[in-house]
């Protein structure tokens, strides 16, 4: 369970949120919503332990991620606004060099399963440097058929993506919550889950 | 080892990057003879100093690529992120930098040595000395390039930082050298370059890794 006991978050001299609580259990999604610069790219990177609140605490199963620190790692992905995609490598090695980062090395042929869940069986040896914006997105959204880890962070997963590729990602979210999975993420569209597993957190600038 | 693996294929293809810090190198130490004359005495008397301040400039140069990059595509977020701890992870770069704009200027300097008329012995301690010497320099240089992430004129900004910290291992690395060509004993000298890579080696990685938590908040 991921809690967020009042957090605060300062940019410069202003308070961009103040007081913000949370509880998230197994099995849902928090749709973090709110206008541009209302803070929701800041909440993710706190969630994640990349930058420390002003105030406030963040728990994870009732422990500060700040003390878990490396244990915390291993229980997180997070996807953020630039994809981690490498220009100069391909695809395939792309996702093989990220999950070995996340800590959960694969093989040549799981990768391959991967970029083939994602609509990306025939770009897997070109270099991401000829890939569209919306295929370098999807390399690194693969990431998200390789690793089982608990708690999903994703900042604007829908972004760039075709339609299609929206729904599989949403169908893909869905089944990660039907195995207990979590997720915090922010997009201006609907999320486009089961309504019951959605909670939501509006951030008001 | 992966990740070493990661870096080594990403410098590969990118190796014109490595090719022209290279190049630089030997440039600025050839400008020297064009520049104060062809005295071979005279020559023999600048060169450890000359060929260390080049290998100096060109680590200096590279250094902008040990993190800037992954800032700019998000693998960084990634990093710090991974359950492998990030001193480690900043180790395996900061190899991965030596390996690639280290080493070959460890292979470079003898040949650049024998056009500054070194003998042999001097050649030999000159090498032995930016053997021990250019890790530390990337190491140092790592702290370097970690204070300065995503600041505004990173790149003269780190060399105002790092340059003043390579001092020590100037003077003794070139000092090994210049005390081997006036027939005194060069071990002093490369003893202390030692004791600064082992010291470096310790530390520095954990000074970066803080640093590079520091740029990302």
């Amino acid at each position: 369970m991921l809690t967020a006991r009042e957090l605060r978050c300062e940019r410069g001299d202003r308070a961009l949120f103040t007081d913000l609580n949370f509880a998230l259990e197994a099995g849902t999604l928090l749709h973090v919503q709110g206008a541009n610069g209302s803070g929701k790219t800041s909440l993710l990177r706190m969630l994640c332990g990349l930058t420390t609140p002003a105030s406030g605490q963040i728990l994870w199963d009732g422990d500060d991620i700040r003390e878990l620190r490396e244990d915390y790692a291993s229980q997180l992905t997070y996807i953020g606004h630039h994809p981690a995609v490498k220009d100069d490598l391909s695809a395939l090695e792309n996702v093989c060099i990220s999950q070995l980062l996340a800590g959960q090395p694969v093989s040549r042929e799981q990768a391959l399963e991967a970029l083939a869940a994602v609509g990306l069986k025939n770009q897997a040896n070109l270099p991401s440097r000829v890939l569209s914006q919306g295929q370098r997105r999807r390399v690194a959204l693969a990431r998200l058929w390789l690793c089982n880890k608990p708690l999903w962070v994703l900042d604007e997963p829908y972004n760039t993506l075709d339609v299609n590729a929206v729904v599989l990602l949403q169908r893909h979210i869905e089944t990660h919550l039907g195995r207990g999975g979590m997720a915090v993420l922010t997009t201006h569209q609907e999320p486009g889950i089961a309504a019951k597993l959605v909670r939501t957190l509006r951030l008001s600038a | 080892m992966g990740l070493l693996r990661r870096d080594l294929l990403l410098a590969a293809r990118r190796s014109s990057d490595v090719v022209s810090v290279l190049f630089f190198f030997i440039i600025a130490a050839s400008l020297f003879p064009l520049g104060v004359g062809a005295d071979p005495a005279l020559l023999r008397a600048v060169a450890p100093g000359v060929l260390w301040v080049a290998a100096l400039l060109s680590t200096m140069l590279s250094l902008g690529r040990l993190f800037a990059a992954d800032l700019a595509d998000g693998t960084l977020e990634q990093m710090l992120l991974s359950p492998q701890p990030l001193v480690m992870t900043v180790a395996i770069k900061t190899l991965a930098h030596w390996l690639v704009s280290g080493v070959p200027l460890v292979f470079l300097a003898p040949v650049l040595g024998l056009q500054f008329d070194l003998a042999g012995r001097e050649i030999a301690v000159l090498t032995v000395s930016l053997l021990l010497g250019t890790p530390v320099l990337s190491l140092i240089g790592a702290i370097g390039a970690a204070l300065t992430l995503g600041v505004r004129g990173g790149n003269v900004l780190v060399a105002v930082l790092v340059l003043p910290l390579y001092i020590p291992v100037l003077i003794f690395g070139a000092g090994a050298v210049t005390a081997s060509a006036a027939g005194l004993n060069a071990q002093a000298g490369l003893s202390l370059v030692g004791a600064m890579l082992a010291l470096s080696v310790v530390f520095a990685p954990y000074a970066a890794a803080a640093a590079l938590r520091i740029a990302m908040e």
